[in-house]
């Protein structure tokens, strides 16, 4: 075991450390940490007896050891990606044992977003198994002094079919390890037939800490002489301390000192914020603390933002010619030619992470070297800003990972790691930053605000003969490049370049807008936006022309076919083109399945009832989605059902990506009915679960079916794509059932009253 | 002095009498298994049980519990797991897992006045109970298991 372990019942209590003092526990290091003093980020598997290459490592014991190089946020990637290299070691998952790396460019990419863990892992995880299953294989064929090909394995033992001889793989992990590693060539893979666990799956590996408390998370990390840290950050974005007076604060009990953080030179990116860190003995002292902090700020040439101002400004540009992203045929021409024309403008405000732990990091700086333990979905960043911030090189910053309490996106930006780091230095004590809720909403990389304008020529049967789509946001590379003010591929391609239809004029657009917050990404990012846009037009235009929306959906996407991007930056999500096609036919198929699986026209639905349906690919996997929402006549919403169908290529572990579906419903619920961050001279309005609500269990989708289509298309993405087409499924589903029309989000600012 | 018990154990504290159990629970005893969600009892991540009910820890004062029995997630399993945390594990329930501790406590709780709860119970029960993962059906299915197993 060598992932953070929980220490409570190790500590014990001290005795008063003075007048009015808190009684405090002694903090012990975890186990695992001081084992790896001497040699940090050195795992299990580097000191089994076969240790084959950085993933796997098998003791004498029989003891596998698998490496878990991407973060855990709750799509059970510790789980799933370890278990192809088991499957492909023909390994028995109850004698695997986990391993949670650190941060280190050994193991590849560790930034884990953008759905892609899988994709851009299962070979290499097979790779990893199936390498040390060979040695294993050759070990054996040596002992008995018989051909290899003669030997296969059988769940953790390799045997000679011919004689039915046996060893275990523990008998055989020190032969094995005298052995050469074989070339990629030499390592035969399984074939599908022969997968144990690939596309069955398992449950996750921490699910009996997850039901009992134990699970170790960044807010969780105790460590001996720690102490607590929670920080008044700029209220405005490139804010400053003009003066502080922290006398008050001082002399609150358990309050060891202030300490300022320097304000970040622009462009932000990770860097801390700045502001004033109030020390002390426990969180609830820190943030006793902090109240009594008197600032004086001077907030900088963002203190003019107002966001409903803004969203005027971005309605404007919307209105206005901007960069041609994509171009086919002649829309200028099309749109001239007399007969009818649509057009609508669509609206999606900021939005924040909110994950249930809010932002939080451990970090000790001793003898110039950096040690950090936290919730981070990218360990490597946090060595890059840590180094940066601390002038030391990146070797010298050690990450450890914890279970995240959420992530969502807002958890790849480590700008609070580095503040933990700063604090530690500065104070010389292990400092754990605790960022308050309110912080947490306060002081996000949002979502980005969008607006969108949509305008389609129509011929007689009121399908489109010319389409034109511009979309206004604040790119996330503002924090990047504060001149920033166009998307960039990455995220102009995300529901947008790639809108599908089969359409012989078309034209895609982007406008310019400045940031005054700092923009992230947030679970399925621009297609968010594009897809609400996109899709509730595309219903709008069904309804105008007297169509079924599904049959209109189906004609406008067209034939099946790859669509074409020659001539246009597509990155496809950082994959191939020719490994990961844009297929319409796959689009067309989850549309078809969704309607069948929903009994879509054929349902009764009761009074103030519709249904909607929308379908959106996006991290290269394909959905469609059918929401059935009931609308009473104040307008209050119910989801009684959802029904999804998935076309991801090949699935690891189906269970785990249903429930992903299932949560991405409840997610995109939380974004239609209430998401929305606003600001007043640069001052974000949003601070709790009060002001910036989410979906509860009364809220949210009473049941979702998730049918996955069986696929052996490579993988794809499963934690972000469910999002997109959910939010216009349930908007069409309201205009079915009341008539009314959201174009803006939240749904909270739509009246649906009936009276 | 408060002296209160915490799972069991008779606890004496000489902090703060304002801060809330939440931290005294996390900062000071080191039982980490309730959570930190949102500090104004609108998230239900620190439930725990007083007395045998559903308490939010983030907004409890120390000063306000003298004499009270405490009850954390780290010891509803300590003689095996609760009927709960069987339903929790068989339903796949948890997906980061930060907010199921406050769950379970908030399920626990309900079961013990609503043995047999009714969606709308489990409706009222649950709903001051946010998870952001979206579990939520799942754990209305894992409590309906759990009142079975109860039965």
């Amino acid at each position: 075991m060598s992932f953070i372990t929980n220490v409570s019942r190790r500590r014990f209590m001290k005795g008063l450390l003075g007048a009015g003092a808190l009684v405090l526990g002694v903090h012990y290091i975890p186990k695992v940490v001081w084992e790896r003093q001497a040699h940090p980020g050195e795992t299990d598997a580097d000191r089994a007896t076969l240790h084959p290459n950085a993933f796997v490592g098998i003791n004498a014991d029989g003891t596998v050891y698998i490496v878990a190089h991407r973060s855990e946020m709750g799509t059970i990637i510790r789980t799933s990606l370890p278990l192809v290299v088991a499957d492909e070691l023909d390994a028995d998952w109850k004698r695997v044992k986990m391993d949670q790396a650190i941060g280190d460019p050994r193991y590849g990419d560790q930034n884990t977003d953008g759905s892609h863990s899988v994709r851009s892992f299962f070979d290499v995880m097979r790779q990893a198994g199936a390498t040390a299953r060979v040695m294993l294989i050759q070990a054996a064929a040596q002992k008995w002094d018989v051909p290899a090909s003669e030997c296969r394995t059988e769940l953790h033992t390799v045997l000679h079919s011919a004689t039915g001889r046996r060893l275990s793989y523990g008998e055989l992990a020190s032969a094995a390890a005298k052995l050469p590693i074989p070339s990629k060539q030499d390592v035969q893979l399984k074939t599908k037939n022969e997968w144990r666990y690939i596309g069955k799956g398992m449950t996750s590996y921490d699910l009996a800490d997850l039901c009992t408390g134990k699970a170790v998370y960044g807010m969780d990390v105790l460590l001996d002489g720690m102490l607590y840290a929670s920080i008044e950050h700029p209220p405005v974005l490139g804010g400053k301390v003009k003066s502080v007076d922290d006398s008050e604060a001082l002399k609150v009990a358990g309050v060891h000192q202030t300490v300022a953080i320097d304000p970040f030179k622009p462009p932000p990116a990770f860097q801390p914020l700045g502001g004033i860190a109030v020390i002390a003995d426990n969180t609830w002292a820190a943030f006793q603390g902090r109240k009594k902090l008197k600032i004086e700020w001077d907030n900088g040439p963002n203190a003019s933002y107002d966001s409903e101002e803004y969203k005027k400004e971005l309605y404007a540009t919307a209105l206005k010619a901007g960069k041609v992203v994509r171009n086919i045929g002649d829309t200028d021409a099309a749109f001239a030619r007399p007969g009818q024309v649509f057009e609508a403008q669509y609206y999606v405000p900021l939005l924040a992470h909110a994950s249930m732990e809010p932002l939080v990091a451990t970090a000790e700086f001793k003898a110039g070297k950096v040690t950090a333990w936290a919730p981070t979905q990218n360990p490597q960043a946090v060595q890059a800003i840590v180094s940066q911030e601390l002038g030391i090189p990146k070797e010298d910053v050690i990450c450890h990972v914890t279970l995240l309490g959420g992530a969502f996106g807002r958890k790849s930006k480590p700008d609070y790691v580095a503040e933990a780091a700063v604090l530690s230095k500065k104070t010389g004590r292990p400092v754990k930053v605790v960022w308050s809720r309110e912080d947490d909403i306060k002081f996000d990389y949002y979502n980005a605000v969008a607006a969108m304008y949509m305008k389609a020529a129509l011929n007689a049967k009121g399908m489109p003969t010319a389409w034109l789509q511009r979309s206004v946001f604040p790119p996330i590379t503002s924090i990047f490049d504060v001149k920033a003010v166009y998307g960039d591929p990455g995220y102009l391609q995300q529901g947008w370049t790639d809108m599908p239809y089969d359409i012989p004029n078309l034209r895609i657009e982007n406008g310019p807008a400045p940031a005054h917050v700092r923009i992230g990404w947030l679970r399925s990012v621009a297609n968010i936006y594009h897809a609400f846009a996109v899709q509730t037009f595309t219903d709008e235009l069904a309804h105008r022309a007297g169509r079924d929306p599904v049959e209109y959906l189906l004609e406008l996407i067209g034939p099946p076919r790859a669509i074409d991007f020659t001539n246009t930056d597509y990155p496809n999500y950082g994959a191939d083109l020719k490994t990961y096609p844009w297929e319409t036919g796959r689009l067309r198929r989850v549309l078809e399945m969704v309607a069948e699986k929903s009994d879509w026209g054929k349902r009764k639905l009761g009074k103030g009832a519709g249904v909607g349906i929308a379908a959106h690919r996006s991290f290269l996997t394909y959905v469609a989605t059918v929401v059935e929402v009931e609308v009473n006549d104040q307008g209050e919403i119910k989801i009684p059902r959802v029904d999804t169908v998935v076309d991801a290529g090949l699935v690891v572990n189906p269970e785990v990506v249903r429930a992903q579906f299932e949560g991405a419903a409840v997610f995109g619920t939380s974004v239609a009915r209430c998401g929305e961050i606003t600001a007043k001279n640069g001052v974000i309005e949003q601070s709790n679960f009060d002001t910036y609500p989410v979906a509860r269990i009364i809220e949210a989708p009473y049941q979702t079916n998730v049918y996955l289509v069986e696929s052996d298309a490579p993988p794809a993405g499963v934690g972000e794509p469910g999002v997109p087409p959910f939010i216009p499924a349930l908007c069409n589903a309201i205009f079915a059932a009341t008539g009314k029309r959201v174009r803006e989000l939240p749904l909270a600012k739509t009246n649906l009253a009936s009276k | 002095m408060i002296q209160l018990k915490v799972n069991g154990v008779i606890r004496n504290f000489d902090g703060d009498p304002e801060m809330p159990l939440l931290w005294y629970l996390r900062d000071v005893l080191g039982l980490t298994g309730t959570k930190f969600g949102c500090g104004i009892a609108l998230c239900g991540a620190c439930t725990v049980h007083k007395n045998g009910e559903a308490l939010r820890s983030c907004i409890t004062p120390m000063s306000s519990l003298a004499g009270s029995e405490i009850r954390t997630i780290e010891d509803v399993s300590a003689n095996g797991l609760h009927p709960v945390q069987r339903m929790w594990m068989q339903f796949n329930v948890p997906q980061c897992g930060y907010c199921q501790s406050g769950q379970i406590m908030q399920a626990i709780a309900l079961l013990s006045q609503k043995p047999k709860p009714t969606d709308q119970d489990i409706d009222d029960g649950m709903a001051a109970n946010i998870c952001r993962c979206g579990t939520y059906q799942r754990i209305r299915a894992a409590i309906k298991a759990a009142a079975e197993v109860n039965q």
